[in-house]
């Protein structure tokens, strides 16, 4: 058994993290730092007639402004990757020019001696705006009216129909036919460390530095280059501690190729820390779909065919995914289930608010509330239990690789046992016979179930608009400890400690031997990143594959060393042995040897092997570093990189189910139950697996019952600071039992799937059933979210 | 027009003249060099810039820091006494009460006030008494295992 995966190992990041020692980037100090804060525009929409600085300019403590006209010509569009057919692509400047957006656009950036001085400063730059209409309803927006980007002539930026089947005579041949509109409302995505950047230019070197709380350092790297016009091989982008980002961060933003710029500029250190006010205007929000649902399906609960025509909302400008997000809805519109027809219409559209982008699940927590509400609402038609719905539309274990309607290829799953196990765990039949008699008593008890599944480990570079692989590079140095470079770049998803799990069964060492290094694009090759559950999968792959090359070689090493052939000798506990067999034959005795890590500081010793029939992996390292004793043609050193491409996503899946009371008196909701059993294939370290799922679900509460981003018909954003946007406190949350059943990925020789999204997917679809559940005896079929306890008091006062 | 103030900081007392609408986790980031307090929300709701101020935990961003004039503070840094975690961070390492680690601090000094105010809370105490500290990754219910896992730990039943 393997001595850390599988274990609940404690995290080697905490003790940093707890003492208060971490470096987040604004925790990072150079002399001479200079601030940015910037002017943004109060109109969602609206035209600049013109922009007066000169009063900033003689502000105390002001070194520079910026507006548009001085950086258009020098700082390039910021970038979207997705490559969608007769895409519409508005050239998004990193300061607005003529006009304005969205409420939070950036039309000045101030620079300053100090924080204060700065934003004071920004009060006296004086812009004349004059106000135009706002495009806020994005349905609305998709008909017609005014807009946004004149040019184009309309406000669709793309429409898009996917999905295999003939959905037509699919639903005309069913015996029903149940529509739905349903809302995925804006969120924001509220990491708790808003975005920061730190850029500081070495003119004699020509190379310039930015500490970015990104998710993506090397692609940020590629993009800032190209932006900015530096080369790639003088930008060193370097994430510090990164305070949450949930996609938030998987991005490339004006403000980070603007503060690169000005250091170059200026010659000094900039530094722009984004406030909480600022984030809830400029950071990208996430979901924002109004779609409508066709489902059929049998008499006896077959489903026969799902349609779902979509209007997103994409916000004023593409960021770097935006009109990707709906297209993953569409990829995962099958679920957990077999529907023989499935097609999805989307029409992406511009309004005058931030963009929208990838907020942690990305378009899957849309798909997967669209399945698993019409599977409610089919149950709710034909007067079935809803899990029992389910249960008769799974593919069969026996079924995969299971080919979906929407083209994908789900790599394994046992959808039944998971469903098993959780109805198991909360005593399902039980519990809808407590139903029945809190209902007869004229209680409202609801219970909501899901059975999700998921695309992770994103994903074969095919599907990717830039690399889907992911890199690592393993190394012993001479004193035998061991680094580990991972293109990944976790941000508290724990992976120096997971990492570093798998590296030390590999290679037989002790954990706190390892040294897992990211997020710093002058130490790592090149990698893509954290986010769509993949650091793990492809990027902990990467790592196991990494050590294979490499025991490849200290293998030969080691044969080298113990004058014995490669194919005796037996590697175990980090040490190299020729076999019993024949190191009886050769009459050699073995005996330990001295761990090099033992050594005295500052002295390298000569590798132990004289006479001995086993080395340690550390001896090897330190022979391969010395090279006096090398094997004929073998290089130098002990490391090995690997870049793992994954043939096909993984595809996670769980059942969470949910029991509910409301409160008939305020609408208020009490969570009874809540139970969750997810499989994410394989897994390295429980704990880490748990928190990860609680997180997930916890975010889910919040787009059930609390958050949406929410904008005026003027375009205002109301919800623009924490006081307004309802995150989910302590007190609010009920205790989660979580358990797991364990189908490993074909996909990936760690049979991982991935986790980080999860929570997130599954969940949010239990909560709204179990509310709908509660609320059935009142005729209520569907609710939009929030589901907030003044509509829930309002339906029942009706 | 500076002012001159007198704070003593994890035992030690420092001597600035600062302006007076310096806030206070300004004062502890900035001229002090005590990183570990973080900024989350700037409207007193997230919690992150939590610190003890004469045994009290209030949020030092909506406080200036010539309000804390004469007085103790205890920020995370000063947390650990004699190079020995104070038992809620050791809760929060062995019950994985954090992921991102930035609300961590505000949390750990919150959940340490819950503990000298009532040394054996349930859970629904720990929830109610982290009301006023947000979290995005860990869906709390690991902060509340590590806060009654520093409960037994400081009690001794651990």
């Amino acid at each position: 058994m393997a001595k850390y995966v599988g274990q609940r190992v404690k995290r080697t990041e905490d003790p940093r993290l707890i003492k208060g020692l971490a470096h987040y980037v604004d925790d990072i100090k150079l002399p001479d730092t200079l601030h940015v804060s910037f002017v943004r525009s109060v109109y969602a929409h609206a035209r600049i007639n013109s922009i007066d600085t000169s009063e900033a300019l003689k502000a105390s403590g002001v070194v520079a402004v910026y507006t548009g006209k001085d950086v258009v010509e020098k700082i390039g569009p910021v970038p979207c990757a997705s490559a969608l057919p007769d895409l519409k692509v508005p050239d998004y400047r990193v300061l607005a020019r003529d006009k304005v957006f969205f409420v939070g656009h950036p039309i000045a950036a101030v620079v300053a001696t100090d924080r204060y001085l700065a934003r004071d400063a920004t009060d006296l730059v004086m812009v004349d705006y004059e106000d135009l209409p706002a495009v806020v309803d994005v349905e609305a927006a998709a008909k017609g009216g005014t807009v946004i980007h004149e040019s184009f002539g309309d406000n669709v930026a793309y429409k898009l129909t996917a999905g295999e089947g003939d959905i037509e005579a699919a639903l005309a041949s069913s015996d029903h036919v149940i529509k739905q509109r349903v809302v995925h409302q804006r969120l924001a995505p509220v990491a708790m460390e808003p975005r920061g950047v730190l850029a500081r230019y070495f003119p004699g070197e020509e190379e310039l530095t930015v500490w970015s709380s990104t998710q993506i350092p090397h692609l940020l790297r590629t993009q800032l280059a190209i932006m900015i016009g530096i080369p790639e091989n003088k930008l060193r982008v370097i994430t510090p501690e990164v305070g949450g980002g949930f996609g938030s961060k998987l991005n490339v933003y004006a403000e980070e190729a603007l503060l690169g710029w000005i250091a170059m500029q200026l010659g000094k250190p900039v530094k722009w820390i984004e406030t909480r006010r600022e984030n809830m205007q400029a950071t990208i929000h996430g979901r924002g779909q109004v779609g409508y649902i066709e489902i059929g399906c049998k008499n006896d609960g077959t489903v026969t065919g799902l349609r779902y025509n979509v209007v997103a909302d994409l916000g004023a400008y593409h960021q770097l995914l935006t009109p990707a997000i709906p297209t993953l809805t569409g990829l995962m519109l099958s679920g957990a289930y077999k529907i023989p027809a499935i097609q999805i219409n989307v029409t992406g559209c511009f309004t005058n608010k931030m963009a929208t982008d990838a907020y942690r699940g990305a378009g899957r927590p849309e798909a997967t509330y669209v399945v698993e509400r019409a599977m409610d609402l089919v149950a709710a038609e034909i007067g079935i239990d809803p899990a029992e719905v389910r249960r008769k539309n799974f593919p069969a274990a026996s079924e995969f690789p299971f080919h979906t309607a929407t083209g994908l290829d789900y790599d394994s799953g046992d959808y039944e046992a998971a469903l098993n196990k959780a109805q198991g765990i909360i005593g399902y039949a039980k519990l809808r016979e407590e139903q029945k008699k809190a209902r007869d008593e004229g209680r409202l008890v609801g219970i909501g179930i899901s059975t999700y599944v998921e695309i992770c480990a994103l994903g074969p570079s095919q599907a990717m608009p830039a690399g889907g692989w992911e890199s690592a590079t393993v190394r012993i140095e001479p004193t035998g400890k061991v680094t580990i470079m991972t293109g990944a770049s976790p941000h508290g998803q724990g992976q120096e400690t997971s990492f570093a799990q798998i590296a030390a069964d590999e290679l037989g060492v002790d954990l706190n031997d390892i040294n897992v290094i990211h997020g710093d694009t002058g130490i790592v090759q090149y990698g893509i990143g954290t986010f769509g559950s993949r650091a793990t999968a492809v990027g902990g792959t990467a790592v196991l594959v990494a050590i294979q090359k490499l025991k490849e070689k200290a293998s030969r090493i080691a044969a080298h060393l113990l004058q014995a052939d490669a194919s005796r000798l037996a590697f175990e506990g980090g040490r190299y042995s020729v076999t019993a067999a024949k190191a009886a034959a050769a009459g050699e005795v073995s005996e330990p040897v001295v761990p090099i890590g033992e050594a005295p500081a500052g002295v390298l010793p000569e590798p132990q092997t004289n006479g001995k029939s086993s080395v340690t992996i550390q001896d090897v390292a330190l022979a391969a570093h010395l090279a006096k004793e090398l094997p004929p043609d073998t290089e130098p050193g002990l490391s090995a990189t690997y870049f793992f491409e994954p043939k096909n996503f993984t595809f996670p899946f769980g059942t969470h189910i949910v029991s509910v009371e409301i409160d008939r008196e305020t609408g208020d909701l009490k969570f009874l139950r809540y139970v969750a059993v997810d499989d994410c294939g394989k897994v390295i370290n429980p704990m880490l697996v748990d928190g990860q799922l609680h997180g997930g679900i916890v975010q889910s509460i919040g787009q059930a019952l609390y958050e949406e981003v929410v904008y005026d018909d003027q375009g205002q954003l109301v919800t623009g600071t924490l006081m307004d946007y309802a995150l989910p406190k302590a007190s609010q949350i009920p205790w989660m039992e979580l358990d797991r059943t364990e189908t490993p990925s074909p996909v990936n020789p760690l049979g991982v799937k991935g986790v980080g999204e999860a929570g997130t997917i599954g969940a949010t679809p239990a909560i709204v059933g179990a509310i709908v559940d509660a609320l059935a005896p009142l005729g209520v079929k569907h609710l939009d979210m929030p589901v907030k306890p003044e509509t829930v008091w309002r339906l029942i006062q009706q | 027009m500076k002012k001159a103030i007198s704070i003593n900081v994890n035992g030690v007392t420092h001597q600035h003249e600062v302006e007076p609408r310096l806030l206070l986790v300004h004062y502890l980031r900035e001229v002090l060099g005590l990183t570990g307090t973080h900024i989350g929300c700037e409207t007193s709701l997230c919690g992150a810039c939590t610190v003890l101020l004469d045994g009290q935990a209030v949020k030092s961003c909506t406080m200036f820091s010539v309000q804390a004039d004469g007085a103790n503070i205890t920020t995370i840094e000063g947390l650990a006494k004699n190079g020995e975690l104070h038992p809620v961070q050791q809760g929060f390492w062995e019950q994985h009460g954090l992921q991102c680690g930035y609300c961590t601090p505000g949390m750990i000094i919150a959940s340490a006030q819950i503990l000298e105010r009532n040394p054996n809370p349930s859970q629904e105490q720990i929830r109610h008494g982290l009301e006023g500290n947000l979290c995005r990754c860990t869906g709390y219910q690991h902060i509340v295992e590590a806060v009654e896992y520093a409960a037994k730990k400081a009690t001794g039943s651990h």
